[in-house]
């Protein structure tokens, strides 16, 4: 279980120094799909990244079963990214000079994970392992994206704006594939979007405004990538 | 336009360069005109072979140091033009895709003319303030004449006006051909394919470690900073030596000079190119770290790559500057008596392989612990 308790976080120095995150507390439990919804400047992504350890509150905690990272020192910190986080962004950060199949081994080689190429298979780009970013579309480099994130079995995958960058069909097909990965590997999953729709598929929806929760409610009914509307 | 004199600025090691080139080549082609001026006061033969001697020593000096360090200077300045070219693609594409021609663009990097200026007009000054000096040691014991110091306007032109001049023309040239690609080549990520033969190495090797198949292809598709990292070891390497072994073929004041540019160069080089290499490579260990990649991982797999090229670099250099002594003592000094027997110093390689070393590990060491600290969010707001 994710518990974050009383999560205060600063930006900038001097008169222009302002809060991001106002005294957040939330908990996700594990094989949860949650998701955090709200506004440009709302706060979602920096919570994002303190829930994930990329970086460190002024106040509060981040409790792992019981670790608490945010005491945890920069080398501790990324080792427990290398053995619980998976990362998914909406600009992707693929390596420009590596194939597909080496840019998902970046995550495979962190797990030990000899059988990576299953999960290239798996998001169907079994036919392009051998293709370099460039020449692949926005969609199919999101896909990569995600075979990269899910080779390294995470116990718990962040994406940040995974869709922003794709258009409405190519965004449902990424969804879908989260979605039936997740099912599959039961990892937890910590999703940013501004976007109310992609919320109908989660079991939690954490609302926030300015730096605060202001909801949190649980769907009763979870939808697929293509029942949502867009 | 995205061109500005902060860019300039950036190319410090150039005015550098620039600045020791002019300062020696000013000294001894002074003193070389100011000495032609006095060549019919001097009767005795002894003081002809001194005055003889003095003459082709300047000349000599003049052309290795001048040419050695106009090369490195066309070689940085280039360099820097290609890297900039490949950092900004994204901002030069767009202003091709709304318009602007090669030439409009490429005209904005004649500002990189003044960083010469800037180390060509004090190199210039800089000969001026130390020639009273440099003429008492040339001349210490009054073998000739008095030799009085003359400004030549002529040597402002050659040393200072038209090397800004051609400098700006070269870069605003090289800028151009650079920029001959189609917009949309610019705006996509840098990245290079070439057939079939390529692929099927890749797939031969895809069991390999990531982290070693980063190493590999780190090297391949930085190729500049593969050349930079060779050449400022190169440099460093061939200044280090030659200028403490020309210290033993040349006069005190000379020897020493020599020296310290030597040592400035060396440094300055190797310091742009590790500092290049690094700030190159940043995004990719920053993303690695992300991923729980150790610093030590990253570094290795990433930077590690250039090790062993700088190393290869550096054994050029020991053969370069050898060569180079070897002939001008052989051929070049052969009629002029009292210059010493010169023999390759493995002392001085030592030292200068041990400076070496350990400049390289504290630049790196210092830049990767500055990576270290750079935050997702930096990384995501480029």
């Amino acid at each position: 279980m994710i518990e974050a308790k009383g999560i205060t976080k600063f930006y900038g120095n001097g008169e222009s120094r302002f809060q991001v995150l106002k005294n957040i507390s939330l908990k996700i439990e594990d094989g949860d799909f949650a998701v955090i919804l709200g506004a440009s400047g709302s706060g979602k992504s920096t919570l994002l990244n303190v829930l994930s350890g990329l970086e460190t509150p002024e106040g509060g905690g981040v409790i792992y079963d019981k670790t608490d990272i945010t005491g945890l020192s920069d080398s501790m910190l990324t080792r427990f990214r290398r053995e619980n986080i998976g990362f998914i962004f909406q600009q992707y950060y693929l390596l420009p000079d590596m194939d597909v199949a080496r840019n998902v081994k970046m995550g495979a080689d962190l797990a030990s994970n000899k059988e990576y190429k299953e999960i290239i298979e798996a998001v169907g780009l079994g036919e392009k392992q051998h293709k370099y970013p460039a020449e692949l579309s926005g969609g199919e480099q999101q896909r990569v994206s995600v075979a990269r994130a899910l080779a390294k079995r995470p116990k718990v995958l962040f994406l940040d704006e995974p869709t922003g960058a794709l258009d409405e069909q190519t965004g449902r097909q990424v969804l879908d594939y989260i979605c039936r990965l997740h099912e599959e590997y039961g990892f937890t999953i910590v999703m940013v979007t501004h976007n109310q729709n992609i919320a109908e598929m989660a079991d939690t929806v954490i609302r926030m405004n300015s730096g605060k929760i202001s909801d949190i409610y649980t769907n009763k009914v979870q939808k697929s990538a293509y029942e949502i509307g867009w | 336009m995205v061109i500005g004199i902060k860019d300039a600025a950036k190319l410090t090691g150039v005015s550098i360069i620039a600045f020791c080139a002019v300062l020696v080549c000013t000294m001894f082609l002074n003193f070389n005109m100011d000495i032609a001026g006095i060549k019919e006061e001097i009767t005795m033969p002894q003081a002809l072979a001194f005055y003889e001697a003095q003459v082709s020593s300047a000349k000599v000096v003049s052309m290795v140091s001048g040419g050695c360090l106009l090369a490195t200077s066309v070689v940085m300045l280039l360099f820097y033009i290609r890297h900039y070219i490949d950092i900004h693609r994204k901002e030069l594409g767009i202003l091709k895709a709304l318009g602007y021609s090669n030439l409009q663009i490429a005209r904005n990097f004649g500002v990189f003319g003044v960083s010469i200026l800037i180390g060509t007009a004090l190199g210039f000054g800089g000969a001026f303030l130390l020639m009273p000096l440099f003429y008492e040691i040339q001349n210490e014991d009054k073998i000739l004449p008095e030799i009085l110091i003359h400004f030549h306007p002529v040597l402002l032109a050659g040393m200072v006006i038209i090397p800004t001049a051609a400098f700006a023309a070269l870069a605003v040239a090289y800028a151009g051909c650079q920029l001959r690609k189609p917009a949309l080549a610019l705006l996509r990520d840098s990245f290079q394919y070439s057939g079939k033969a390529k692929r099927r190495g890749k797939e031969r090797d895809s069991d390999r470690e990531f982290t070693a198949d980063l190493k590999k292809n780190t090297l391949k598709s930085k190729k500049t900073l593969v050349f930079f990292i060779v050449f400022a070891s190169f440099c460093f390497s061939s200044m280090t030596q030659m200028s403490f072994s020309m210290k033993e073929l040349s006069s005190v004041m000379m020897g020493a000079m020599m020296l310290l540019i030597g040592l400035v160069l060396a440094c300055t080089t190797l310091f742009l190119a590790i500092t290049t290499v690094i700030r190159g490579n940043t995004k990719t260990i920053a993303m690695m770290r992300v991923f729980g990649y150790s610093q030590e991982e990253c570094c290795k797999a990433v930077l590690g790559g250039y090790r062993p090229l700088a190393y290869v670099g550096f054994a050029i250099g020991t053969g370069y500057q050898y060569g180079l002594l070897r002939m001008m003592v052989d051929i070049v000094f052969r009629d002029i008596p009292g210059v010493p027997a010169y023999e390759f110093d493995v002392s001085m390689m030592l030292i200068s392989l041990a400076a070496f070393l350990a400049i390289y590990e504290l630049i790196m060491r210092i830049y990767s612990e500055k990576i270290r600290k750079i935050s997702v969010k930096e990384i995501m707001l480029e």
